[in-house]
């Protein structure tokens, strides 16, 4: 650091510095970047800067970096994390797998008590962890960040819930098969993926949805079916439209919501033996034949395809471009995003019929995105500040529990939002004095190297690693930590944490309120 | 002036109604000694089928909708629990009952929000703003009630606690809030309670404009609620011997309830709390005596009963009221749920409170009566009985009322007496 800039750390903050050192966007497209241009887009394209990053982005320059973020294909994972992923055990089950360990597993539970429910325990416990431990590596440690930026942004949008019966077995399934391969491909094919998902079918209620006077068989498709399926059920319908596509203020109506649900009638599911396939099953027994009248026009019966048209409706209206644009906006630029964005990501969404990557370029290659205008004003989501202390600490991860404690302690649990709005990402919604202290709470034990994250899972539990002093790595520095994370920790949190004990400086840079804003 | 006459001048004027700052409380009239009066909010986020909770099992209308998940008559096999012959309560609520035959608990039936949202996500943020209808609301009614509260008699220190992990759109605003966290970590010492660590990271925050204030009010607060709690740790074991007839209370609400007792009867700076319980969405599945909402409610039930045992006396000066964004369908759908309806149930639970009696006018199930011919239609707006928790219980003055809902029409003022004079 040269004097004239150490002078500017110790007058300005961080990110006021950052945004007078930024240079016109677009000037000149090859240019290599300044730190504050890479650690700006390291914060707000990846989950901050691991080391290393922000040389590399320096180098290659801002555009090369958004455009190979926007281009996942071109960057595979490196082998270590292929590897891991490779050894978890039932993140790659398909979805009748799944389904019938689960189904099994309740069943033997029932029969006996004593082996039975611990047995169920277990498998529940390997699959929610092995689904959670997937997430955080790739989060952690992939080098394509934007897509793991929108695998949360995008799961989160079509949020499910792992508490709820079958879909503790389907967290890893959903967002390996549903939302991961579409983050930036075609927003129709993104919602038709969900829409077919037992996952969101069984957690919006649609699997039970039947055409009313539907008796079911006495044995079949529903092996361990409790409600007797007689008659509509529109949960999945209104989210459908209030969140997924058209926004709670889209112009539709309760009639609309009930019309849409019959509509959807025979959308359930029935896992077939030994297949890899969905388990997604149309059932034309249960589907309402009657007419329906939908936004404003006459649909007659035609099966299946009535859900499939009101799919492709649903993604190509304008009131959906504006919700999606306007929600992306808020996520990667300001809890308020600029109209005049928002609304030029919607006419891209229209004018390329929802394709997700071209809409995110709008986004990326903004003047209200580039101009780094709101860099530092943002609090943090929980699920940030952890996968950014991670990767600012470049700590092993093989132990994924106490990351999944501290992000349910904080509020955030991993796939653990009940209802189907999703998280919020707004300062509003998690800048509190109880969050605070957790921050630092957990800053000041990943730290200390007493975190238990790198320790072989089974090799002893995590209290007594803890107790032990045995986190499986060696304590962080706070060098490391400054080479890695630059500017954005100002001259004046560096003065402050010069001044405290040294054992404590690491914790401080991590829970420092210039690491808690991005 | 009458309150009626005087709302409906300030619903009329708008404007007119000025914010007053926090410490103008000195230069009013001062109404008698609010000190010691508390209100405590349980958000049921997701709606819950309050038809199952406060069940109108004298209308025929109830049993016709309801094949499969009505609650039986009172006396009957999985019956309801007769509060007035003409309703009663789910029989999972048993703990409750020694309180409504007490006088201390009271429901308004058909009560609501009169926006006509069926979103969850709305229908809650409107409850919270207290201004139906109305998105640009930066604040929630909880905050601004803090605002126009006269301090309690032990002055510094947190007024407002908040139990879960973040904070909810109903304290949103400038008032500090403290946020308690949930299950048994409230009470345990952190790392940071360790001086060398505490002081470092607050010398690192004190010249943080957007944090270091938040950061030192969380200090504090946690450090009154360690020493609150402290004081009232052996209350709090003997609550937990004594709940249940000897065994534990349930992990949970009840736990948690019993905490929030604790630390509200050992500092009486706290004025305010407010808890949220989620998982009342039973769309499919719901039950009826027993099955999904009947799980749900037993720990809401063994929960409000240990917090007022707890409580003890200082019941006496306390007001609970829980309440949820909207109700259910009155007819089940095809799946043994409930659909996302309008009307709903509030219960009210204190010293002060009116019980033992289901208020507000019951509009009837039969199908001409049905709001949009579907759902409970409203009778009572719930601003009216939060307003008249504010006004007769926490004696809030006339101009501080009309500061907390603002727009709120003079004729839903109009409603039943809950508090007791």
């Amino acid at each position: 650091m040269t004097r004239r800039q150490a002078a500017l750390h110790a007058v300005l903050p961080a990110w006021l510095a950052v945004s007078c050192l930024w240079g016109l966007p677009g000037v000149s497209q090859a240019a290599p970047a300044t730190e504050a241009q890479a650690l700006y887009v390291l914060n707000r394209v990846a989950y901050g800067p691991a080391p290393g990053d922000v040389a590399r982005v320096m180098a290659s320059g801002v555009d090369r970096y958004i455009d190979d973020q926007l281009h996942p294909e071109r960057t595979p994972l490196p082998a270590a994390l292929q590897q891991q992923l490779a050894g978890l055990q039932t993140t790659r089950l398909s979805q009748d797998a799944l389904i019938r360990q689960f189904r099994q597993a309740a069943q033997a539970a029932k029969k006996d008590p004593d082996t039975g429910k611990q047995d169920r325990q277990d498998l529940y416990r390997q699959i929610t962890e092995e689904a959670g431990q997937a997430r955080l590596l790739q989060a952690v440690n992939s080098p394509n960040q934007l897509q793991e930026a929108l695998v949360e942004f995008w799961f989160n949008h079509f949020n499910v819930f792992q508490g709820k019966g079958l879909d503790r077995a389907l967290m890893a399934s959903y967002e390996r098969e549903a939302i991961r391969p579409f983050v930036l491909g075609r927003f129709r094919d993104l919602l038709g993926a969900t829409a077919h998902h037992p996952a969101m079918l069984f957690y919006l209620d649609n699997w039970l949805s039947v055409a009313p006077g539907y008796q079911p068989p006495r044995r079949g498709a529903g092996a361990g079916q409790q409600a007797k399926a007689s008659g509509l059920n529109e949960n999945y319908a209104r989210e459908l439209m209030e969140l997924h596509t058209l926004g709670v203020d889209g112009g539709y109506t309760q009639t609309d919501v009930t019309e849409l649900a019959r509509m959807l009638t025979g959308w359930t599911i029935n896992p077939r033996q030994g297949s890899d396939d969905s388990a997604f099953y149309f059932d034309l027994r249960r589907h309402d034949t009657g007419t329906k009248q939908w936004l404003g026009h006459a649909v007659s019966n035609q099966g299946q395809r009535e859900g499939e048209m009101a799919l492709d409706e649903l993604a190509r209206a304008p009131a959906t471009a504006h919700h999606i644009s306007a929600q992306l906006a808020q996520y990667f630029v300001a809890d308020n995003p600029p109209p005049a964005l928002v609304e030029r990501m919607a006419q891209t969404f229209t004018r390329t019929d929802g394709d997700l990557r071209e809409v995110m370029r709008t986004l990326l290659t903004s003047p209200e995105f580039l101009s780094g205008s709101n860099a530092g004003t943002r609090f943090k989501t929980p699920y940030r500040y952890v996968i950014s202390s991670l990767r600012a600490s470049a700590v092993p991860l093989t132990n994924p529990r106490p990351v999944l404690r501290t992000l349910a302690q904080m509020g955030m649990p991993l796939y653990g939002w009940q209802t189907p709005d999703g998280y919020k990402v707004t300062d509003a919604a998690w800048l509190n004095q109880d969050a605070l202290a957790k921050r630092a709470t957990f800053a000041t034990a990943l730290a200390s190297g007493k975190l238990p994250l790198a320790k072989a899972p089974d090799d002893m539990d995590d209290a007594s690693a803890v107790a032990q002093g045995r986190g499986g790595y060696a304590p962080l520095e706070a060098d490391a930590l400054y080479a890695t994370l630059g500017s954005s920790i100002s001259g004046k949190t560096r003065t402050a944490i010069a001044q405290s004990p040294a054992r404590l400086q690491a914790a401080l840079v991590l829970g420092s309120p210039d690491f808690m804003k991005y | 002036m009458h309150r009626r006459d005087f709302l409906k001048l300030a619903a009329l004027s708008g404007s007119v109604l000025l914010p007053l700052g926090g410490n103008a409380w000195g230069a009013t009239t001062a109404p008698g000694s609010p000190a010691g009066k508390r209100l405590v909010v349980i958000m049921l986020r997701g709606a819950v089928d309050g038809l199952n909770v406060v069940t109108p099992w004298g209308d025929p209308g109830y049993y016709a909708a309801r094949s499969s998940i009505a609650l039986g008559k009172p006396g009957t096999d999985n019956g309801v629990l007769d509060l007035d012959g003409y309703f009663g309560l789910h029989p999972a609520l048993a703990p409750l009952l020694p309180l409504w035959q007490g006088g201390q608990l009271g429901f308004v039936q058909a009560s609501g929000s009169p926006d006509s949202t069926r979103s969850h996500f709305d229908a809650q943020d409107y409850m919270e703003s207290g201004t139906p209808g109305r998105k640009a609301t930066q604040d929630g009614w909880m905050n601004r009630l803090l605002g126009q509260l006269p301090p309690a008699a032990q002055s510094g220190g947190m007024r407002a606690v908040s139990v879960g992990p973040v904070l909810p759109r109903i304290y949103a605003g400038t008032n500090p809030v403290a946020n308690m966290p949930a299950g048994a970590a409230a009470t345990k010492p952190t790392l940071l309670d360790k001086p060398a660590v505490g002081d470092a990271f607050s010398r690192l925050y004190a010249s943080d404009d957007k944090l270091g204030s938040t950061w030192q009010e969380g200090r504090q607060a946690h450090e009154q609620m360690m020493n609150s709690m402290a004081a009232g740790s052996a209350d709090l074991e003997k609550e937990m011997q004594a709940a249940n007839n000897g065994a534990p209370l349930p992990d949970g609400f009840p736990n948690d309830a019993a905490r929030l007792a604790t630390l509200l009867r050992h500092d009486d700076r706290i004025q305010l709390a407010f808890m949220a319980l989620g998982g009342w969405d039973t769309h499919a599945n719901q039950g009826n005596a027993t099955g999904q909402l009947a799980n749900r409610l037993r720990p809401l039930g063994q929960g409000l009963a240990a917090f007022t045992r707890q409580m003890g006396p200082a019941m006496n000066d306390t007001v609970v009221v829980v309440m949820s964004e909207f109700g259910r369908t009155v007819r089940q759908n095809g799946n043994g749920g409930t659909d996302h309806g309008h009307g709903n149930v509030m219960w009210v639970l204190g010293g002060d409170v009116a019980g033992g009696k289901v208020h507000g006018q019951w509009p009837g199930l039969s199908d001409g009566n049905l709001h949009d011919g579907r759902d409970l239609a409203i009778t009572t707006d719930f601003r009216s009985v939060l307003a008249q928790v504010a006004e007769r219980h926490l004696l809030l003055p006339d101009q501080r009322l009309a500061l907390l809902f603002p727009e709120f029409a003079s004729h839903n003022i109009s409603a039943p007496r809950l508090i007791r004079a």
